[in-house]
């Protein structure tokens, strides 16, 4: 099927957490060109961005940030910075893939091209109540199989499109300590939709989304003690992921996983995964409570909107979590937070 | 790391764990194709249709051969919940086993090719499903971790890393896809593979705890000790009013119940190549009410809920039987028929294998 992508329905957010994004720009030049940018600077960073010539964007700075924020308990900084970006977005469908991944190349060879990838897989319907064996019925020599229903083939909208990575997988710290020499060289030619009710650690490396209907369910709450720039000493994503689907799953929208893939990263510096299990096993403990919690959450009938969602959530969030940890209390905090702004600024204009 | 089907194994053969089930009516030629990986195995054949009729089986395999006559002779008159002129007689061949492990595979199903165009082993990937955990908690997104190069990835929980015991691999096809027949109509050239492009899914994933998936019985294996009652393949054929649910219906009792005993599922790899495309008006006849009926059984399967005494497969599928009646009977008539069949199947399970009969997961149902 041949899918229209009108240039003013998507917007790409980048969050640079290095100030040189010239090689990466230049690499995904061909695919990000036509569309707007909004590149977010982690407020940790000094440096000047550099930005080769001919993209349409829009930088936001620190200064930007507290302009146009005001005072906000929530810290936009590291990775959760790209967060800022889906705030001010007008447009319809959001990509975000981090600064550290270039485009990888399929089985054939060929460059993929992770945006429209993303595009199509947000503009076909997904199946959450029923797995499909050949996975994505509306791929291109794929259907419905043999006892598939057919009241349930119309499928849902697809609201957030989880992609893949080459070379360097997204493992936490322990793997990598473990296997610093693994590079995933498998690509797995499939998109999915991720059942109603399983639930899964989305990463926030390589995703789009549907901004108009997911809107403030894309959250920056949960933020670990000792969190840092590399993605293994965060679970940002991972929070916001779980919150995500259990919306999704609530509001009955859909979450695919599968390619895109993008290519990650050059190596592992072992020492610094070391060091980050530091930090991370705090993140690892965590999930031990984190994903009973989301597991068990039941949203009500008058929750109707993304909105209503993270709202009742957070009270959950802070009812349930909180007494395990201060950090849940503050994840709580920002759920709340941030549906705050994005009343005031995130709804302008959509 | 794709180092995928090496044909010296670092997986066992399981050749004395393992019998391959396959139910014919036509001929047995396509196990020529299959020579290499199946001679070491123990066959059990479930021959359909007029037993009188012989059928050749090719030289220099181990074999058991089971006409209707042998059917009828060994199980009596619970022979009933036995299906005639259907595949779904291959459930048969489960029951008369006496291994671990069974393989079951459609007479028109030959030897795939990956993309490198080296010959698949579909029996070995088939065994590495089965005897490596599945994760049907939570979704990894690099899909199965326990194959080479692929791990937990970041966020999922370290005390669900050991996953749960994987009684069931579901494989699938290459070439003729597995649709029903108003698909078939619609797109009667649509093949899962072209010289444009491969359909090959170079992946093997756990169905989620409480997801159903439509289980397709061409390309099968699964832990007969572990799971094997719950593989009755229904009524249908001859005299029955539906017809390719044998499989559907077999993978929906097996779902719901690994579900609720805390066992695993997996589905993707391998493939095989399915070489013939039915007819899809004969395939439109048989499977009319199924289609109609689908839109009542999954909703009943989805909600379908065992007690806690459930321990066992066999009181699973009792207790599943009666909700059968229960809720079902009303659609239609043939639900109590086969409520009845799914119990006769039991008995006669227990009766042929005795020692087996009520064999206790060892951690009991689910969480």
């Amino acid at each position: 099927m041949s899918l229209n992508i009108e240039d003013n329905e998507v917007d790409i957010v980048i969050a640079a957490l290095r100030s040189d994004l010239t090689a990466f720009m230049e690499k995904w030049r061909p695919f990000f060109s036509r569309f707007h940018l909004i590149i977010i600077k982690d407020p940790d960073v000094e440096e000047d961005l550099q930005i080769p010539p001919g993209f349409d964007h829009q930088v936001f700075t620190k200064s930007d940030m507290a302009q146009i924020l005001g005072a906000t308990s929530i810290n936009f900084t590291g990775h959760s910075c790209r967060y800022f970006g889906y705030l001010v977005s007008h447009k319809k469908y959001i990509i975000s893939i981090d600064d550290d991944c270039l485009p990888a190349r399929d089985n054939a060879g060929t460059l993929v091209d992770a945006v429209a990838q993303h595009i199509v897989n947000l503009k076909t319907p997904a199946t959450p109540f029923f797995f499909n064996t050949l996975y994505d019925p509306f791929c291109k020599g794929a259907d419905f199989v043999r006892g598939y229903p057919f009241s349930l083939r119309n499928g849902v909208e697809c609201v957030l499109s989880c992609g893949l990575w080459l070379n360097i997988a997204d493992y936490d710290a322990p793997t990598q300590v473990v296997k610093p020499n693994d590079r995933n060289v498998r690509y797995v030619d499939a998109v999915m939709t991720v059942p109603v009710r399983a639930l899964m650690p989305v990463s926030g490396i390589n995703f789009g989304f549907n901004r108009e209907l997911l809107g403030p369910a894309l959250l920056p709450g949960l933020r670990l003690a000792g969190e840092g720039k590399e993605r293994w000493e965060t679970m940002e994503d991972i929070w916001c992921g779980l919150c995500t689907k259990v919306v999704c799953d609530h509001l009955g929208l859909g979450v695919k996983s599968g390619l895109p893939y993008v290519w990650r990263g050059d190596g592992v510096d072992v020492r610094g995964a070391m060091d980050s299990l530091k930090r991370e096993w705090e993140g690892v403990k965590l999930m031990e409570e984190i994903v009973p919690f989301f597991q068990s959450v039941r949203l009500p009938s008058t929750a109707v909107t993304a909105e209503d969602c993270v709202i009742e959530m957070a009270a959950m969030v802070k009812e349930q979590l909180g007494p395990l940890n201060p950090v849940f209390a503050s994840a709580a905090d920002a759920m709340v937070e941030w549906v705050k702004l994005w009343k005031a600024v995130g709804s302008q204009g959509a | 790391m794709a180092e995928g089907y090496s044909s010296i194994p670092n997986t066992p053969l399981l050749k004395d764990e393992l019998d391959i089930v396959i139910p014919t009516i036509r001929n047995l030629d396509f196990l020529e194709m299959w020579r290499p990986f199946f001679q070491p195995y123990h066959l059990i054949i479930v021959q359909d249709g007029d037993p009188s009729k012989t059928i050749k089986v090719p030289e220099g395999f181990d074999y058991e051969l089971y006409n209707r006559n042998d059917i009828n002779r060994i199980l009596g008159p619970k022979a009933s919940c036995i299906s005639f002129k259907d595949s779904a007689c291959r459930c048969f061949g489960y029951m008369i086993s006496k291994k671990k492990y069974i393989y079951t595979i459609d007479d028109d199903c030959f030897v795939a090719k990956d993309p490198s165009g080296k010959q698949i082993n579909a029996l070995e990937q088939h065994i590495k499903n089965l005897l490596t955990p599945s994760t049907p908690f939570f979704f990894n997104t690099l899909y199965d971790p326990f194959r080479d190069g692929a791990d937990f990835v970041r966020g999922y929980p370290f005390s669900l890393r050991e996953g749960v015991t994987t009684a069931v691999s579901h494989g699938l096809w290459l070439n003729i896809p597995d649709y029903d027949a108003p698909t078939q109509l619609v797109k009667p050239h649509e093949r899962n593979t072209s010289v444009l492009f491969t359909r090959y899914v170079d992946a093997v994933l756990t169905v989620p705890k409480g997801t159903l998936f439509p289980m397709c019985g061409m390309n099968l294996a699964f832990n007969r000790e572990l799971i094997g009652p719950a593989m009755y393949f229904g009524l249908m054929g001859d005299g029955q009013p539906i017809g390719r649910y044998d499989d559907m219906w077999a993978g929906w009792c097996t779902k719901v119940i690994c579900d609720h005993l805390g066992l695993g599922v997996k589905t993707g790899l391998p493939y095989i190549w399915h070489s013939k495309a039915s007819n899809p008006f004969a395939n439109l006849k048989k499977e009319y009410n199924g289609i109609f009926w689908q839109e009542e059984l999954i909703p009943f399967f989805q909600s379908a809920v065992l007690s806690k005494d459930c321990t066992t497969v066999q009181k699973c599928y009792i207790e599943l039987s009666k909700q059968v009646r229960e809720k079902l009977g009303k659609i239609d008539p043939y639900f109590n028929k086969l409520a009845d069949a799914m119990v006769t199947w039991i008995e006669a399970w227990d009766e042929l294998n005795p020692s087996g009969a009520a064999a206790e997961k060892p951690n009991g149902p689910a969480k």
